[in-house]
């Protein structure tokens, strides 16, 4: 059993809100080690009151169980050390996310905090933040003003 | 310091522990107060960001007990729903009720108390984290740095709340300015530290009460004036002191709601 083979399996795992992309886009998996039949997989929570952490555990333990033969010992640990941040989701994970209609956090955000993305939809610039909170912890709500859809949007989230 | 090398100095461990209920107990009781207005926020875009905030808040809560029950001080979910009220740390102003009724009979909730209690912890929470991200307690720090990042949007979302409610005049402003006397009355209590303050800037755990006070007022005074607002800054610690186990009977009716399930099943999954 190699660490790598873990990861691979990982990617089976989805977030349970956003069933297209993997915890591993997501930029939530710190660290594997296989320490013979003993797995140990370290996580970042994106936000710390997320609903939807046990569900993960739950899932990573399920999906390790049945793709990989000879697992003795499975251990989830959250971490928030280093912290989550929106620049870890991969450019996989962004396109993803794209897909299930939920525009990708901006790289940057400016200066004074704001930030703005497009609609995943038709692409158009001319958008609007409807509500900062979203229905999960890690996504606002906005508006297209062009092809008339609200749509959400992951939140930046950085150290800064 | 990390967790292991806690036990080479008690009197740092018991000053950090002390700390430790202050800041989770908070966030506890904040967040708690902040859940008895799902379904009745002012609209329904509110309804979802308040309830959101709460449930963040409530993760730091969680993070907060588990860190004290990895320091040896019990079950995290014994520490947030077993203790009693005089054993909380919490500062009074974020114990009480959101108004009269309750959430189930004739809500009559203030708006004006919930903004404006919610802005002044949030900012004084903001402050507090940016001064343990220094702190001499390793995991500490951390989590100080992760919940800043989440702090960030709640501030935000507060301060529009608040500045917006305070410029529009008549009946609004009115009751903005009812609410913020009434939040002066006991917000020193949310800036203060307790009977451990001195270890706790001896150690380096985190900085002193007048400074975080200073902070705070520094903040909220440039807030006033750039917006004019016809409120002035006076800290005062009327109803008691919730740092030494001093609590209102609102405290004690919060828990005997809130730890309902748990009595009855302490082992049920959450």
């Amino acid at each position: 059993m190699h660490a790598k083979q873990v990861e691979e399996a990982l990617h089976q795992v989805k977030d349970p809100e956003i069933d297209t992309v993997s915890i591993v886009d997501l930029g939530m998996v710190e660290n594997v080690t296989v320490d013979h039949a003993h797995i140990i997989v370290k996580l970042l929570p994106t936000f710390m009151g997320c609903p939807a952490l046990e569900i993960i555990k739950n899932n990573v333990e399920a999906t390790l169980t049945q793709s990989i033969k000879g697992i003795e010992k499975i251990s989830v640990q959250f971490l928030y050390s280093p912290p989550w941040t929106s620049s870890r989701i991969t450019e996989r994970g962004m396109k993803q996310l794209k897909a299930f209609g939920i525009a990708p956090p901006p790289k940057q955000m400016d200066a004074t905090g704001e930030w703005h993305v497009d609609c995943p939809y038709c692409q158009s610039t001319y958008t609007t933040m409807d509500n900062l909170f979203g229905p999960t912890a890690c996504r606002s709500i906005l508006y297209c003003h062009t092809c008339k859809n609200p749509f959400e949007a992951m939140k930046p989230v950085s150290t800064i | 310091m990390t967790i292991e090398e806690l036990h080479t100095n008690p009197a740092y461990q018991d000053a950090l522990v002390d700390l430790l209920y202050q800041l989770a107990d908070d966030d506890f009781i904040v967040a708690y107060r902040g859940s008895e207005w799902l379904g009745l926020a002012p609209h329904i875009e509110e309804d979802v960001a308040f309830s959101s905030i709460s449930q963040d808040t409530m993760g730091h809560a969680t993070m907060l007990y588990e860190l004290l029950e990895s320091i040896g001080e019990g079950d995290a979910n014994a520490l947030a729903h077993a203790r009693k009220a005089d054993e909380r740390k919490n500062a009074i102003l974020l114990e009480m009720v959101n108004g009269s009724g309750t959430y189930l009979q004739e809500p009559k909730y203030d708006w004006a108390f919930a903004v404006v209690r919610h802005y002044c912890y949030t900012l004084a929470k903001t402050i507090k984290m940016k001064s343990l991200q220094q702190s001499s307690f390793e995991p500490l720090a951390q989590l100080a740095v992760k919940i800043n990042m989440e702090l960030h949007y709640h501030l935000l979302h507060w301060k529009t709340w608040f500045t917006q409610l305070m410029k529009i005049p008549g009946e609004s402003q009115e009751r903005m300015v009812a609410a913020w006397d009434r939040v002066m009355k006991d917000m020193k209590g949310v800036l203060a530290l307790g009977s451990y303050e001195e270890d706790l800037v001896k150690y380096n755990v985190m900085t002193n009460e007048t400074q975080l006070m200073h902070s705070w007022m520094q903040e909220m005074q440039s807030l006033i004036s750039n917006y004019h607002l016809p409120i002035e800054v006076r800290l005062k610690m009327n109803s008691g002191n919730g740092r030494l186990g001093e609590h209102s009977k609102d405290l004690e009716d919060a828990l005997n709601t809130l730890s309902s399930v748990y009595r009855i099943d302490p082992t049920a999954a959450w």
